[in-house]
């Protein structure tokens, strides 16, 4: 057997330590001192030792950008992609493997502008996945571009006269798009994040966290995300996040509020009891029980022959 | 010509000419027949013009034959509306109209006379007394209509072809008795004999007969696309990832159909470079897995396609490709994309391209491409086209009779992990950590959930645990062992049996150099001119990437002149040749087609003609002699 035996997804797992997801040389994160992205990577870190889960489980495929290179600093298996590929190759590990925990990473423009064709399709099919979207409503890396989350008007050097378009509506979008758990929490509110993140993971299904993360030196003008709201604390909304009109109606509301200034947090949608994309495909027999990826390590496998299937053409 | 039978079955699309096609070509194959199609379609769901010939043969049936000598013409049932004939010419009429200019001296006419009208065609009693055709009008709808329903006259059509050839029935009965209920078996079974009674009313006054033969061996009636198909299935491909688009869409069907069955997966997902992607998420993860399209969607997955060499994720990509450029002419042959699946994504590219040259070639290449890619860490491109994707030939059953090759490549177990060179951090260094076989560039991987295999797989240049650097040695190191890989895939290569094949005179003046799909065309060709005296070989090319070079300066230099023959306007192979060899611009010559249709043996004959002075294009073809651009 050449795979460590895959715990059960389902099962209460005793908490492991957290520092064993710091790799071993800690490296010197490139992110700018004050970055909210330290705020991912700690949550992350976290929510992963907090859940039980050991380096060598989890599989963290992330996109370009700041955002992309979470994965320089977790350890774990790690897949550092395409611009806006994360999830498409995500997906398919996940499937090649159930036994691993898939998380996806990649920021604003990546996840809703080159890579929105698959965030919407990812969603549709659900699949058993955490997606992390580092949302600073800019580009980073590129040194301050409008990206499709900058408000209306906001200008940069591609857009001196302002953004004359409406910014993308991130949790809307998952929603129609068919996510099953949409949240949105921000890093400097670390002890939101961990947990939400902690609920992603163990959500069967596609987890969407759009994770607010500010970025103090392309987005200056812009908020820290202070001070913020977790909607679930506040007496002030009441909503219930398993009913997709009232969530929509939340969702939609707290999208215009960022633009005027108030962050509201916390979780926004839930379908418990959707099946993942994986389910379903196992029901229906178009998904083999056993992980296939050991299949290639087992000595004893039968594989089929083409030559079994020319009868059709005898 | 020889006594085979080249029957060409015409009608619109949407009318079953093509399943009416396949099923007589297995009746003959069945009855000891060596058979080959030639698929000619239009991008349309429901009528346009559209053919199949079946080109048969007591001996074996390498290409589609110069023209046809049998023509079976159907109405259209959905032909454009008379007022389009100024865009579209009279599409009701084309069924016989648009088949007559291919139709060989002596050659056999039946036509549907309750949907044709022979009058609207320009001269065509004189065409007809001109080159001795023999006409037999038959009401096959009416007969059809009558005897059981209309959407039969196929099968009236099928019934008098078998009169008039002289060819039983039985065999045709037997495989639709396969395939067919009992009520809809007897009403079609009626038909043939009905038809085949009313076309023997006729006085034959043709040459024509089907020939008769046996075969020794079991033969399967097998299509390009079924043999890379079942080399995936045979190689442990599990996995498959794509979009529709033609003529990809024939492997996507097929794999979708038959992987899930096996305990494998198949994704149809939003886009090519999701496609793609999905393919290297899955091959990561430890499973064997293929991915593809044609051109256009090709284009897309020109990122992953170099994500996939940069993290040294082994893949699978097939291209099917059509008539270019942009969407071009979906559903017609084309050899355009060459340089497109060579070079094709940004840096230096470091993939293994291969381009089978027949159905059992698309077996044993795809095979060998997930050989090479799980081996080697790459991704290897296997490229064909629409001709080879859909032309359906006998092949002898035990090409398929092999063992099945799951083997992972260059991957570690557990056991050899634990053993395998760890950096100081604790991370696996995946990216070089075995100094043996760093030699030929592998460095053999683990797979995401091993204990002690973790690292990072990243597109950026990356150091030997795959974390990010910039730095210039290590980068330098690391592209130096990459490309290293496609030397030892070379001399593996080189070391194995020739994917190249040689046919022709032992000691000829005369070469004919092509790649792919055209090989059957170029070896009928070459069988003719030497038969007439000539001294010519070929040497058909399938490795494109790595080239090989040795065999084909070999070739070369053996013979004073090279006619190259291609599907493409602008020479792209002539000009890889001539980049990998940095010579002979002054020896090859071009033979080009690039009007959607595969190429005809003559043409290639009159071409080689060209090297001595004779007019070597026809009306399909372009050449482009030596020294010109």
């Amino acid at each position: 057997m050449s795979f460590t035996p895959l715990r059960d997804d389902d099962a209460e797992r005793e908490p492991t330590d957290k520092s064993a997801f710091t790799p071993g040389i800690e490296p010197q994160a490139t992110w700018c001192p004050g970055c909210g992205d330290f705020g991912v990577l700690k949550a992350l870190k976290g929510a992963m030792g907090d859940l039980g889960y050991t380096p060598e489980e989890v599989l963290l495929v992330t996109g370009i950008g700041c955002s992309g290179k979470l994965s320089s600093y977790f350890e774990s298996y790690g897949y550092h992609s395409l611009h806006g590929r994360a999830l498409p190759i995500a997906r398919a590990a996940k499937l090649a493997n159930p036994g691993l925990e898939v998380v996806a990473a990649g920021g604003d423009g990546d996840g809703y502008g080159i890579g929105g064709n698959h965030f919407i399709h990812t969603a549709r099919e659900n699949h058993d996945l955490t997606y992390i979207v580092f949302n600073n409503e800019i580009f980073g890396l590129t040194k301050g571009q409008t990206s499709p989350t900058s408000p209306k008007g906001h200008k940069s050097k591609t857009q001196p006269h302002g953004s004359a378009k409406d910014p993308v509506r991130p949790l809307s979008l998952a929603l129609v798009g068919g996510a099953s758990y949409v949240a949105r929490t921000a890093a400097v509110n670390p002890n939101q994040a961990q947990e939400i993140l902690k609920e992603a993971i163990q959500h069967d299904g596609f987890a969407h966290v759009d994770f607010l993360t500010q970025c103090p030196t392309w987005n200056k003008d812009a908020k820290q995300y202070v001070p913020y709201v977790d909607v679930q604390q506040s007496e002030d909304y009441d909503f219930d996040i398993t009913d997709r009109r009232e969530a929509s109606a939340m969702m939609h509301d707290v999208e215009d509020a960022l633009h005027d200034g108030e962050v509201l947090t916390g979780r926004f949608y839930h379908a418990p009891d959707r099946p993942s994309y994986g389910a379903e495909k196992r029901a229906q027999g178009d998904l083999p029980e056993d992980p296939l990826a050991e299949r290639y390590f087992d000595d004893d496998a039968d594989w089929e022959r083409s030559y079994d299937l020319l009868d059709a053409h005898r | 010509m020889t006594g085979e039978i080249a029957w060409r079955i015409a009608g619109g699309s949407g009318d079953g000419i093509d399943s009416t096609s396949q099923n007589f070509a297995k009746a003959l194959m069945r009855s000891g027949l060596h058979v080959f199609t030639h698929r000619h379609y239009p991008s349309r769901i429901r009528g346009g013009h559209t053919y199949v010939e079946v080109r048969a043969d007591d001996e074996p049936v390498r290409a589609r034959g110069d023209g046809f000598n049998f023509l079976l013409a159907l109405g259209d049932s959905f032909a454009r509306n008379p007022k389009e004939d100024a865009y579209y010419g009279n599409e009701q009429a084309k069924p016989l109209a648009e088949n007559l200019d291919d139709l060989r001296e002596g050659g056999v006419i039946v036509y549907d006379e309750g949907l044709l009208d022979p009058s609207v065609i320009d001269d065509f009693d004189e065409r007809v007394a001109a080159n001795d055709w023999h006409v037999y009008p038959m009401d096959l709808r009416g007969l059809a209509r009558e005897e059981g329903r209309e959407v039969m006259r196929n099968t009236a059509g099928v019934g008098a072809t078998c009169a008039l050839l002289d060819y039983p029935l039985d065999p045709i009965k037997e495989l639709m008795g396969d395939r067919m209920g009992g009520d809809v078996y007897e009403a079609n079974s009626h038909i043939l004999d009905v038809a085949r009674g009313r076309a023997n009313d006729f006085d034959h006054t043709h040459d024509l007969r089907m020939p008769t033969g046996e075969h020794e061996t079991d033969q399967v009636l097998v299509s390009g696309s079924n043999g890379i198909a079942y080399g995936a299935i045979d190689a442990g491909c599990r996995f498959v990832s794509g979009y529709p688009m033609t003529p990809w869409t024939e492997v996507f069907t097929l794999l979708s159909q038959h992987l899930p069955e096996m305990g494998g997966i198949a994704e149809q997902v939003e886009d090519e470079i999701a496609a793609a992607a999905l393919a290297l998420g899955a091959s990561h993860a430890g499973v064997k897995a293929l991915s593809g399209s044609s051109g256009g969607g090709f284009a897309l997955m020109s990122e992953p396609l170099g994500l996939a060499e940069m993290t040294e994720t082994p893949v699978v990509l097939v291209e099917a490709t059509r008539a270019g450029p942009s969407t071009g002419m979906p559903t017609k042959t084309e050899q355009g994309d060459l340089e497109h699946v060579l070079y094709t994504s940004q840096g230096d590219s470091c993939r293994v391209v291969l381009a089978p040259g027949n159905q059992a070639e698309a077996y044993e290449q795809t095979r060998l491409a997930f050989e090479i890619a799980y081996d080697f860490h790459l991704p290897v491109v296997v490229v064909y086209d629409q001709k080879l994707s859909g032309e359906l030939r006998n092949v002898d059953a035990a090409v398929f009779d092999r063992e099945p090759s799951p083997d992972l490549g260059a991957a570690l177990t557990e056991e050899e992990l634990s053993e395998a060179a760890h950096h100081a951090a604790g991370t696996f260094e995946r990216y070089q950590h075995d100094a043996a076989s760093a030699a030929e560039g592998v460095s053999p991987r683990s797979i995401p959930g091993q204990a002690g295999g973790r690292f990072l797989a990243s597109g950026n240049e990356h150091h030997p645990t795959g974390h990010i650097s910039e730095d210039a040695d290590n980068r330098v190191t690391q592209m130096d062992r990459r490309l290293r890989k496609l030397d030892a895939i070379r001399e593996r290569l080189d070391d194995g049996d020739t994917n190249q094949v040689r046919h022709g005179a032992a000691d000829a003046t005369v070469g004919v150099l092509t790649y792919g799909s055209n090989q059957g065309t170029v070896h009928e060709a070459v069988d003719r001119l030497v038969a007439d005296g000539h001294d010519v070989a070929s040497l058909s090319v399938s490795d494109l990437m790595p080239f090989p070079a040795t065999e084909v300066r070999e070739f070369l230099d053996s013979v004073e002149r090279c006619l190259v023959v291609e599907m493409n306007a602008s020479g792209q192979f002539r000009g890889l040749v001539q980049r990998e060899l940095g010579a002979y611009g002054d020896v090859l010559h071009s033979l080009l087609k690039y009007n959607g249709e595969p190429f005809e043996p003559h043409e290639i004959v009159e071409g080689v003609g060209g090297l001595d002075g004779g007019d070597p294009a026809t009306a399909g073809t372009r050449y482009v002699p030596a020294g010109s651009d």
